[in-house]
């Protein structure tokens, strides 16, 4: 059984202690990740842009690099929720076509994987802290992951949890849009800082590294001293601690 | 037309009127919460909603798929209710026969209840242009009217002003200052139409649903001005997308039940009415004659467009607008066009077919799903989005710089090799700007994000660098796994190999 690790350009360029805190926490569990190096992007930024001959391209090397994988797991619902545009954007190409669905079928966002594959809930984990969570659109909305992560959190011990106002609401990060709409943007981002400094929480947790980057930013912009961490971090953090 | 909102040439631009406004900002945070509450309480209430959207969606999809069978249907129904049918291919055309109806019958005034479609064939100046004063009755109308605006949203026009500004806009109408209160200026707006209503020789009212099966039309209004208009005046002109129609009224019992929890999270509107046909005989009231304009205007080039032809299933609920935190923040003028929001910004360039012009507007969307998640005949507006981007760099379009920088993109993101290597001059760059951890400096591509947030640093060592020690330990260390994990694992990857299981789309 292959489990291997989609890391996503952003997490291993940015934010490598999110792949790592996920690979130690599996391993718990007798999951060994394996990393096929080959991967780059998934291509969403040319995707959502427009660029789809550039997106195949990018594309391809997730194809080619999980090709012999039985699962594959990622910290980003927006990155797998692009796995799942893969049948759309090879729609015309008989070779790729079935690769492209192949992959989707075995794609899973990391707590989609932890509560629905291995069937864990409680990861034994001590994190005594108030909380707050950005629930990210992608994996929410495509994916439809939204009791997972609030299950797992449940049973952390300790952890104190506020709801975010607005929380179903885009942080403004959109890829793209970001730098293409910078003041919308900006805009959507301060209202999504504005909220989580309301809750007055320790920290903020999220599924996706893009969305956290960019409420992080602001947070950080402003002098805020909130503390931005992916879930899985916080799991292992949790564990390691507890 | 006018407006401080609607001036400017890109959406950037207009946004940014948009984002200086703080009046603009409140009041339609205000509204649209307040229209989202709404819905999201209805559907919940409702209990079987997702059920609902789908059986709403089946119905839309079936009738466009079929819309040559249901629109004859509907015309010959009607005629034989005594309607004049008429079919307007362009904008230019319906209006053509509008104006004609109106100096037939040597109108002065015509009373208008809400209606989008008049709004996008501008209308009103065309009737102006004839020495026809056309009058919008809805409150929000009336208001958009007299500041001589466009509507910035499909629901509620007017939704981007706040009470003191509407009652200043209605003081100067009065000739005396009216106090800020809603009853004040409602009543003063109901006394004022009263008149017009009676001394109006044309009323003209949109159409939100047309039913095959009897040639009927169905309004589905708050205010009862819709049924001021279509009962007083001698003569009544309704105009309708082509695509309005459902074949029955079985099947508007579904849409009754979607749209007005939509759109204000109301069971029903105050007034829903159907009309078939003219006056007859025994009736105490309605119009002597009776038009329906059927306007296609870029509607029918979405049909057989396997990406674009679901654009056509809107019932313009505007359940879209409220739930996009784009919209949020920047109004509905920022988007240029008659229509705003997510579907303004689809249907726009849509029914224009001019990609090149419109394509700032799609560009205005983070892509986060909340339009098709509040869509009750589930339109996948933030795929069609992308559509629109793809459609324009296709026709060579794109933009030059990103044409370049995606070129890039493609290059270094299609081998791993490569990919390594740019980050590894990414980190040696970077060293001139990071402090910190994090970089502030407003340069380059960075100048707008930082204006808003702190740009994060390339760590010391990527994730793939650091995967061989991390095995390593993680090999010493590794657990053996329980057996139900992994019989549940074995099971699942058989089963997909036997396409039974795996997982769609969400």
């Amino acid at each position: 059984m292959k489990v291997s690790m989609m890391i996503t350009c952003l997490s291993d360029a940015l934010y490598p202690r999110v792949g790592e805190a996920m690979v130690r926490l599996l391993a718990r569990y007798g999951v060994r990740l394996a990393f096929p190096q080959t991967q780059t992007c998934c291509g969403q930024p040319a995707f959502n842009s427009g660029y789809w001959e550039e997106a195949r391209t990018s594309a391809k090397t997730i194809l080619e690099a999980f090709e012999d994988s039985d699962f594959v797991i990622s910290p980003s619902g927006s990155c797998t929720g692009m796995i799942h545009h893969y049948p759309k954007l090879f729609e015309n190409d008989p070779v790729w076509l079935p690769k492209a669905q192949a992959l989707q079928r075995k794609s899973y966002e990391f707590t989609q994987f932890l509560v629905q594959v291995l069937g864990v809930k409680d990861v034994g984990a001590v994190f005594p802290h108030k909380v707050t969570y950005h629930p990210s659109c992608h994996g929410s909305r495509l994916l439809g992951v939204k009791d997972e992560p609030m299950e797992l959190m449940r049973h952390i011990k300790g952890l104190e949890f506020v709801p975010l106002p607005f929380a179903e609401d885009c942080c403004g990060f959109g890829g793209t849009f970001a730098v293409k709409m910078p003041d919308i943007s900006g805009a959507m981002v301060t209202e999504k800082g504005d909220h989580v400094v309301e809750t007055e929480a320790e920290v903020l947790v999220g599924l996706d590294m893009a969305c956290l980057m960019n409420i992080a930013g602001n947070l950080r912009y402003r002098g805020e001293k909130v503390r931005v961490m992916h879930l899985a971090e916080l799991l292992e953090e949790g564990v390691k601690g507890a | 037309m006018s407006g401080a909102a609607t001036a400017g040439s890109s959406v950037k631009e207009r946004a940014k009127l948009a984002l200086n406004d703080e009046f603009l900002r409140k009041a339609v945070k205000f509204t649209t919460e307040r229209l989202r509450n709404g819905k999201k309480a209805a559907s919940e209430q409702h209990g079987h909603w997702d059920e609902w959207r789908e059986r709403g969606r089946q119905i839309r999809l079936h009738t466009i798929a079929h819309l040559d069978y249901y629109l004859n249907l509907f015309a010959d129904n009607a005629r034989k209710n005594g309607v004049h049918i008429h079919f307007a291919d362009t904008g230019a055309e319906a209006v053509k026969i509008a104006l004609e109806i109106a100096r037939r019958v040597q109108a002065k005034t015509v009373v208008k209840s809400k209606s989008m479609v008049t709004e996008e064939l501008h209308l009103n100046h065309a009737l102006d242009s004839i020495g026809v004063e056309a009058i919008e009755t809805d409150l929000g109308e009336y208001i958009i009217q007299l500041a001589g605006e466009m509507p910035s949203h499909i629901v509620i026009p007017a939704i981007h002003k706040n009470r003191y500004q509407i009652a200043e806009l209605l003081s100067a109408d009065a000739g005396e200052t009216l106090s800020p209160d809603t009853t004040v200026l409602a009543g003063y707006v109901r006394k004022k139409l009263r008149e017009k209503f009676l001394e109006a020789d044309i009323g003209m009212t949109g159409c939100n649903f047309a039913i095959a099966e009897t040639g009927s039309m169905v309004l589905f209004e708050n205010e009862g001005n819709a049924r001021m208009v279509s009962t007083l005046p001698k003569t009544q002109i309704t105009l309708m997308g082509m695509e309005r129609i459902v074949p029955s009224w079985a099947d508007l019992e579904v849409m009754a039940t979607l749209l007005p929890r939509s759109a204000t999270g109301q069971k029903l509107t105050v007034y829903l009415s159907g009309i078939t046909g003219p006056r007859r005989e025994t009736d105490a009231d309605g119009p002597e004659e009776m038009h329906i304009i059927i306007v296609d205007n870029g509607r029918s080039l979405q049909l057989g467009d396997p990406e674009f032809q679901e654009l056509l299933n809107c019932i313009r609920c505007g359940a879209c607008l409220n739930a996009c935190p784009v919209y949020r923040h920047i109004g509905g003028h920022a988007y240029g066009g008659t229509y705003s929001g997510p579907i303004g910004a689809v249907l726009t360039p849509a029914l224009k077919k001019n990609v090149a012009e419109w394509d700032d507007i799609a560009n205005a969307s983070s892509l986060c799903g909340a339009c098709y998640e509040a869509c009750p005949v589930k339109i996948p507006l933030h795929e069609m989005l992308i559509y629109l981007r793809r459609r324009k760099v296709e026709a060579g379009r794109g933009n030059a710089l990103e044409s370049a920088g995606m070129k890039g993109f493609a290059a270094v993101m299609g081998n791993a090799k490569r990919y390594k290597a740019a980050l590894k001059l990414g980190r040696i760059g970077q060293k001139l700007v990071v402090r910190d951890g994090g970089i502030r400096a407003k340069l380059g591509p960075l100048k707008g994000w930082n204006t808003y947030r702190v740009a994060p640093s390339l760590a010391k060592e990527t994730f793939r660098e650091r995967w061989d020690t991390l095995e390593q330990e993680i090999r010493a260390g590794l657990r053996e796994m329980d057996p139900d994990m992994k019989e549940r694992m074995e099971r699942l990857a058989r089963e997909r190999a036997e396409g039974k299981g795996g997982h769609g789309h969400g």
